[in-house]
Parts: structure tokens; sequence; C-alpha cells
């Protein structure tokens, strides 16, 4: 028998792999059915508000009394995340829950709670490196230096040296961090907005001490996680003992303003940096410094990886941080990507002014710098690009747009880079007798298309369509995967289901050959028939009903080294938009993105991801951040009105190409979740660069930043 | 942006989550303590700050007594959802959004900012789209209120419904709901509205996730003008 071995179809005999399906789970979401953590409601389910260190950014706590919010009817318990004499670290850090027959009486609850706080010294500017080192804040990081970066600067034809930054951002998931939980005796039920469904549980039981088996962690839906959602947290498991002492069901969610204080940001980074290159624009010189803030531990942007996607032959970095008195940082799509991306193309961008260049020219030039492998992808994605968007029709030299009035078009670009490995992934497949299939995986769809591309990857192989197949995933219970975060789950769950499915096939082949009397070699499951050659054999039922009376059921596991999934991706960014340089606001007309992901197993939700990356990216680039009152510490826009998200007329008109050549489907698959979201915002600035010749140094180029900076230029 | 009846200037600023502070010494109502925290914001060192603060706490609590909270009683209300009539049991101050979820689990209008500035909870009263968030479930009595579920009958769905499937108008699916209501009431307002007027028509619903390009061809296609507008 010819060795059977663990592949994906080839491209051309693909029925569904590629296609543009939508989602199986669509109606559910689109007619709110799907029940997401917020929105369980098991009868008797008690609601709960939280008292915050609200407007108080850094304290010793003096007094906690919540006698007189107990005593209110309907309020039934209450829940101390801290003690006399601790501190708050930041403005809404958690202090009290009040869990209550209402939501409004949770409220009263709260209102009632008094604590008197001793305010401490506080810092949380986190841009202004002297008055950090002023304040006793400053940690000097990690430091990289190769070559001789002082004499490459001093032979380069061109040098320039510039002010940089990203601020910081929260991850604003629409459905707050939150659980509802449960208690029948002494097992504990929570459903939980997470992205790790596998790995949570245990976080309760420890925090509970109870066993780790008596704990089940379900999310069926999840309201946006963005990397914030990998833990049981201390509201989840606030949640849980609330549940405990009251013997009802209780169900937690975050404020809006407390999620934005405390679900999660991405760390800043403002930078010097200079940059030198030859005539011919080959970049030959780096030299950074920046800082920023990851919260109360400093940290912020990894130095290691800086200057970004390239390494140059002379290169020295050095990063510190910033203790400040704000919300922890968490993971947040594909960190810390963007701000490395942006700290690297905005210089190249102006390295190309300087010089004098068409920057797409300039970053071409420097394609055989980069440390990924991916020069000739760049190329090709660069080539088609500036295709889809018309680049060499519309360049001008960096502010020397043709238009008259105060509006001034400009064209900018960015490449970026992910991993996107596979993550740990165990299922169980099962084949029924009667052919239907279904798998079980403790994995979890966040609004990626888990649920799709696995029913996609099922149905592929065993020649089924979709309705046949069933996607059991969001429970603890199932075999375990890892956390959705980094791009990493398409191509675990994929991965470890098509072995699975193929495991099983090769079996039922083994007693179609002996049953029909055919070489199990040649056999092929397509169109719900078994054939041998274009011959049929028999049907799919005929096929499982070989079984016997109990399903069979398979194990897959990964990763592995078989070919199904590869990793590293890059990715190409152009933006053309204009400046409206009385107002400072900026209008996206086209906006382009040209990526690989390896192997596509769905790709309208493929290009969703894409969308979704560039959306997010806009929003970053032009209006979203955390305002911090650096007199108060106070996190001053917590709340969806101030605190600007792009909204569907603040986008464009957006392009998704995806990178699709046979050598791309040849690699496997590879997650394509984080790559779209890095570049907009180089991509941006440097277009506004262009429109208008002045660099505007930080992002999110607000109006109020661009008015500055072309002040700024002009004086 | 599509008017919905309750506007964020139309409607009553109502309380937001957790509106106490710690933020004078968390005494509660600085008012009554004749504490006024934006003087203690104000205060230049934070060595300062600190003592004020701490003098603060502590006349405020010598004087205050807690908050004497007397929400006003729950009264039993009928509310006309989807077709169907239901009998609920709520304080007055209880939304409209609040009464669908908690008291009837009628989940898919979300509770996402609470302050009229992201249509998630966007239902239909009247004929017309409303913050559910903004409007008292007792002010809704004897209207006509449709949530998304009421635009699924069987295994039939709403064109709309199925416009955002087809264009992939979804991912974690927590702002689609109101979304799809948003598009719903627009659409019967503005039957063959065009790319602009839908643009700004649907300003009023945010989405994190990014689905804005879905949702645009599902509106532009139920308002007849097909993939490309
Ligand atoms: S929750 Fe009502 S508009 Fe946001
Ligand atoms: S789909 Fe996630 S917020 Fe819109």
């Amino acid at each position: 028998m010819a060795e059977r071995k663990f592949a994906w179809p080839a491209r051309k005999d693909t029925t569904l792999i590629g296609r543009e399906i939508p989602r199986i789970d669509a109606v559910e979401k689109c007619t709110g059915k799907a029940k997401y953590t917020a929105d369980i409601n098991t009868p008797g389910t008690l609601f709960c508000r939280l008292f915050t260190s609200d407007q108080l950014a850094h304290g010793k706590i003096k007094k906690i009394d919540t006698s007189a919010a107990e005593k209110i009817p309907g309020v039934r318990a209450v829940h101390l995340f801290k003690d006399v004499d601790d501190e708050v670290r930041w403005d809404g850090e958690l202090i009290v829950a009040v869990a209550a027959d209402r939501d409004d009486i949770a409220k009263d609850g709260v209102k009632a709670v008094i604590v008197e706080i001793e305010q401490l010294d506080q810092f949380v500017d986190e841009a202004d490196l002297a008055a950090g080192e002023k304040a006793g804040r400053k940690q000097e990081l990690g430091k990289k230096n190769d070559g001789d970066v002082d004499a490459a600067i001093k032979a380069a034809k061109a040098v320039h040296k510039g002010k940089y930054g990203i601020v910081t951002i929260s991850h604003m998931c629409l459905e707050p961090h939150g659980a509802h939980c449960q208690w029948d005796g002494d097992k504990l039920d929570v459903h939980l907005s997470t992205q790790n469904v596998s790995g949570t549980g245990s976080q309760f039981a420890e925090a509970l001490e109870i066993d780790a088996a008596n704990v089940t962690v379900t999310a069926n839906y999840e309201g946006g996680g963005f990397g914030s959602k990998f833990q049981a947290d201390e509201w989840g498991v606030a949640c849980a003992e609330l549940s405990k002492k009251t013997g009802k069901p209780v169900r937690l969610m975050l404020d809006r303003a407390t999620e934005l204080k405390v679900g999660g940001t991405r760390p800043s980074a403002f930078a010097e940096i200079t940059i030198a290159g030859d005539a011919d624009g080959k970049i030959t010189a780096w030299d950074s410094v920046h800082w920023g803030t990851a919260g109360v531990g400093g940290g912020g942007v990894d130095v290691t990886k800086l200057p970004y996607v390239f390494k140059f032959e002379n290169q020295r970095a050095a990063q510190i941080g910033l203790a400040c008195n704000v919300g922890p940082n968490r993971a947040w799509r594909a960190p810390p990507h963007p701000q490395l991306c942006a700290l690297t193309m905005m210089p190249i961008d102006d390295l190309a002014a300087k010089l004098g260049m068409d920057s797409y020219d300039l970053f071409l030039k420097n394609l055989p710098q980069v440390s990924n492998g991916k020069e000739a992808v760049y190329a090709d994605q660069m080539k088609i690009a500036a295709q889809a968007i018309d680049w060499k029709a519309k360049w001008h030299p960096h502010g020397k747009a043709p238009e008259k009035g105060p509006v001034k078009r400009g064209l900018g670009m960015a490449i970026h880079t992910w991993g996107g490995g596979p993550g740990a992934c165990k299922c169980t497949v099962k084949v029924h007798p009667d052919g239907s299939v279904e798998t079980f995986l403790g994995s979890q769809d966040i609004g990626t298309g888990t649920r799709t591309i696995l029913a996609i990857t099922l149905a592929e192989t065993f020649g089924l369509p979709l309705s046949a197949v069933k996607v059991n995933l969001g429970s603890s219970k199932y075999p375990q995967s890892a956390a959705s975060g980094g791009s990493i789950t398409v191509g675990g769950v994929s991965g470890a289901n098509r072995r699975a499915a193929q495991t099983a096939l090769w079996q039922i082949f083994d007693k179609v050959a002996e049953k029909y009397k055919v070489a199990a070699d040649g056999l092929v499951a397509k169109g719900e028939k078994i054939l041998s050659g274009d011959k049929e054999v028999c049907t799919w039922k005929q096929a499982a009903s070989l079984l016997g009376p109990m399903p069979l059921e398979v194990q897959g596991q990964g990763p592995a080294k078989d070919g199904l999934t590869s990793d590293t991706v890059g990715g190409v960014q152009m933006v053309d938009l204009s400046v409206d340089t009385e107002t400072g606001v900026i209008r996206i007309h086209k906006f382009v993105c040209v990526q690989d992901c390896g192997l596509i197993l769905d790709e309208m939700t493929a290009k969703s991801q894409v969308y979704g990356g560039m959306i997010m990216g806009v929003a970053y680039a032009l209006t979203e951040e955390r305002l911090m009152d650096n007199k108060t510490g106070r996190y001053i826009n917590a709340n969806l009105k101030d605190y600007a998200l792009s909204r569907i007329g603040d986008i464009g008109e957006l392009v998704a190409i995806m990178y699709q050549p046979d050598s791309e489907y040849e690699r496997g698959v590879v997650g394509l979740g984080e790559p779209p979201v890095i570049a907009p915002g180089a991509a941006i600035s440097n277009a506004v660069h262009n429109a208008t010749g002045v660099r505007v140094p930080t992002i999110p180029l607000t109006p109020k930043r661009v008015l500055d900076a072309l002040k700024g230029a002009k004086a | 942006m599509l008017e919905r009846e309750d506007s964020p200037t139309a409607s009553p600023p109502r309380e937001g989550p957790a509106a106490v502070s710690a933020g004078a010494a968390a005494s509660g109502d600085t008012s009554r303590s004749g504490f006024n925290r934006r003087d203690f914001l104000r205060g230049s060192g934070a060595a300062i700050a600190a003592t004020a603060a701490a003098t603060a706490a502590e006349d405020a609590v010598a004087e205050d007594k807690p908050a004497t909270v007397v929400p006003a009683k729950a009264v039993e209300i009928k509310l006309n959802i989807n077709g169907a009539d239901h009998a609920l049991k709520v304080e007055p101050r209880v939304t409209l959004l609040d009464a669908l979820r908690n008291d009837l689990s009628l989940t898919g209008a979300k509770h996402v900012c609470d302050t009229t500035n992201c249509g998630a909870c966007t239902v239909i009263v009247d004929g017309k789209p409303v913050f559910a968030c903004a409007r008292l479930a007792v002010e809704c009595q004897g209207k006509k209120v449709t949530t998304v579920e009421g635009l699924t009958a069987g295994q039939n769905v709403d064109q709309v419904v199925a416009a955002f499937v087809k264009h992939d108008a979804s991912q974690c699916g927590f702002c689609t709901p109101g979304f799809v209501v948003a598009v719903k009431a627009f659409l019967e307002a503005n039957p063959k509205a065009n790319l602009e007027q839908i643009l700004k028509g649907l300003g009023g619903n945010l989405c994190r996730c990014g689905t804005y390009v879905g949702v645009q061809a599902a509106a532009l296609e139920c308002a007849g003008h097909g993939k490309e507008g």
C-alpha cells in the first residue's frame, strides 16, 4: 500500500477550501440567538456593579465600609477586592463589587459604599521622558548594537533625525470582560467572555481552592477580545465567590468605563530616531531610543524587535520604561508590532523625503535587508498594491501636492510581518454510522471564523456538504486547545482536525475496500460518495454504515511538521488620502492591503479578518487614544463618546487582496488575525507626510496634531 | 446619523454606571460634604493634594451619614414585543434594554455603552429606531416594540439578516443585532438609499471588529444596488 500522508488536497481538487463561504454561525449572530456571556440569564441571576478607584490614580486605602450598601433591600452580597492599607495604583482599580437582584439596585449599593483613600504621588505622563526621570519613574531597559553606527552615520549621504510616537490605546471590546457563575454543590459552571476556554478553568480552581475537575468554562460566543481575554481575572473570581456566598447565579460584567481602564491597553512608544542612507536610498544606519509605558511596572515595547522587519548592518537601539499609574497592558492584536511598525516605517519614509526619492523606490531598494526571508514576497506584494492604488500615476514628491487649495492629497505605504504558526490543539472527530460527522475541541470562535474553517476542513476531507458536519467548541470539557491569540488558532485547529479526519477516512476506506473488493489505495471521498478513480464504489452513507453500531472516534493533535501548517507572513499596505490643511481633518480615499497567509480555508472570513484589521488600524491611526490627565492621573475619556472609534463612513474604500500564488497554497495554513492591523498607523502617517511635506510625529493623527505639526513646520 | 427617537442630545442625562467615585476620598456625594473635587484635583503638589484629601475625607465622614437610597417601587407593566404582550414588574427607572435583556431574556439587543453612542441596543418602537439603553421600560407601554428576535419567523429570516450573512457582516457578532435592526429601520425609511446616505445613516452604530465593509455591502444590496452600488 502506498504511504498514507497527512496533506491538504491538491488545490485543483478542492470543493470548499479557498471558496468564499459565509460563516456557519452567522445566522445565530445576526438574529440575536447567539448567547454571549453577557446574555446568560439563568433564573435568579444576580447582577453586579463595581466600586473602583474612579478618578484616583494612586493612593492608600484608609477605610472601606459596605454596611450601608448591604442593608439596601435587594443587595445580596458584597465582595472586597482590597483591604484597608492596600494600595490603589491606577484610576479604575477594583475595590468592591456589589451583587443585587437587579442591576439598578447593585448601582444603589455601589453608591452607598464608603471608601477613604489617602492620595499618593501619581505619574501618568508617559510621553515625557524628562518628567518621568524627575519623578523617579524611569527604567533603563534593553539595548542593542550591531556594526558601527556612528561611522555609518558619518559616511552617509543623507541623515534624518526625528521624533516619533504612538500613544496608548485600550482594547475596547464591545462585550466587556466578565463572567456568569453558577454552583451546583461543589461544581462550578462559568460562562466566561474569553479567548482561552481550555486554560481558564484551572485559574478559577486555583483562586477558589477547589479541584480543577469541578470547574467548567463555557464560551460559545465572545464579543471581542483582541488579546485582552486570556485570564479568569479578579472580577471573574469575584463573580464565582459572590455566587457561592449567595447561593445564586451571578453575572458580573465590567461597566464601560472600567472596561476601558482595566480591561487591557496597548503600550505607548515614543522615540528619537536617526536614520541614514546612501545616495541610492540604501539604509546604512539606524539609531533609536524609545520610551513608553505598559503600566505601573514600566516596561513597554520590546527593543529587540526594533528596527522592525529590517535588519540594517549598523543599528543601535535602546529602550526606556516609565512606571506610570495606569491600568495594566494586555496583548493587543499583534503585540507590539503596530508600535514597532510605526516607529520604523515613519523614519524610513522621512529618509525617502530627505533623498528626494519616491517612497516606493526606497522601500524596494531596501527589501534585501528584510530579516524574515520574505524579500521576494514583499516585492511581489508591493507591485500588486501599487497597481491597485495606482501609485506610480498618483505619486508626487513629499509636500509637492499639485492641489492649489488647502486640501492636499498624498500616498503612503508600510510593510509588516507576523509569525502565525499553529497553536497546540487536541480534538476528537466522530464519524457516526449514519454518516454525520462532528468534532469536539476546547477552542473558541472569537469572531475569527473558527467554527467555519473547521466545518470546511472536515467537509472537504470527507467529501460532504457543510451541513453534514457539526463543530462543538467553546467548552473546557472538550479536548484542550490553545488560547486564541497571536494568529495561532486557524493553523492549530485545522491541522489537528485534518489529521484526525484523514485518519478516520483511511479506516473507512479499509472497510470499503474489504467489503467492495477494491483497492483502498485509490479511494477518494467526494460528493457524498466513495470513488475509485471515476467510478462510484458506494455512497458515503453506505461506507459509514460499515462502522457497525458505534461511531468511529479519532483523536487529532498538533502542531506537527507535516506540511499542513507553517508560519511567517509579510504584507504591504498603501493608502491614498487627503488632508485639509485648514482643519487638520484627514479623509481616506483608498486603502489597500495585500496579504499572504499560506493556504486559505475560507476566502470570505479571511478577507473579513483583513478588513477588520485595516479598520481597527484606521481608528488607532486617526482618532483612538487613551487620554490621561497628567495632573490628576485620571483616564478622562473612558466612554464610547470621547474614546473615538471609526464609524462606517470614516474608513474610505478598502481593498483586501489575498496574495495567493500556488506557492502560498503549498505551504499550508498560516494565521491571519494579527498581520493586517500592524501597518495602518505607519502607512496613514506616511501618506499625510507625502500630502503635506510635514511629519505629524505622533499617532493618532488627530486634527489638532495635524494642525500643530503644520504650524510647527511653518515656524 | 440614523435618527433614533432618543438621540444623544434629546435624551435626558441618565446615571452612568458606578456613578460614585473614589476621587475625593470616596466619601460619596461631595456636594453634601462641602468638598469640591474640582478644587481638590486642581491642587498643585501631590503632597498637598493628599493632605487635602485626607482632611476632606475626615470632614465628610464626620458630617455625613451614608446615602439612604429609596428607589421608586416596582410597578406592573405590559409591553408589546414582537407582536406578543408580556407582563412584567419593574421599577420605573429600569430601561427598556434592561427589561428586554434581564426580565424577558431577549438578549439580542446588547448593553455596550449605555450612553447612546454605539447603537448595539437598537430596537424599533412604533416603527422608529430607538436606543433601548436610553428609554425607560415604563414609557414603552402601549407601543409596539420590535427587537432583532422579531426579524425571524420560523426558518425564515428577514432580508436584512440574509444580506448580513451573505456579506459576512459579523465577526464577533456583538454589535451585529443592533446593526441589523438599524439597517432594517434605516432602509424602511430610505428604501432606495445610495452609498452616501447609507454611510451617513448608519453612523450611529459602532463595530470594534471592523465589519463595516460587509454591513455596507449588505445595506446596498437591500437598497437594490447589488454588489457595487
Ligand atoms: S448601549 Fe445603547 S447606544 Fe450603546
Ligand atoms: S462584529 Fe465584533 S464588534 Fe462588530
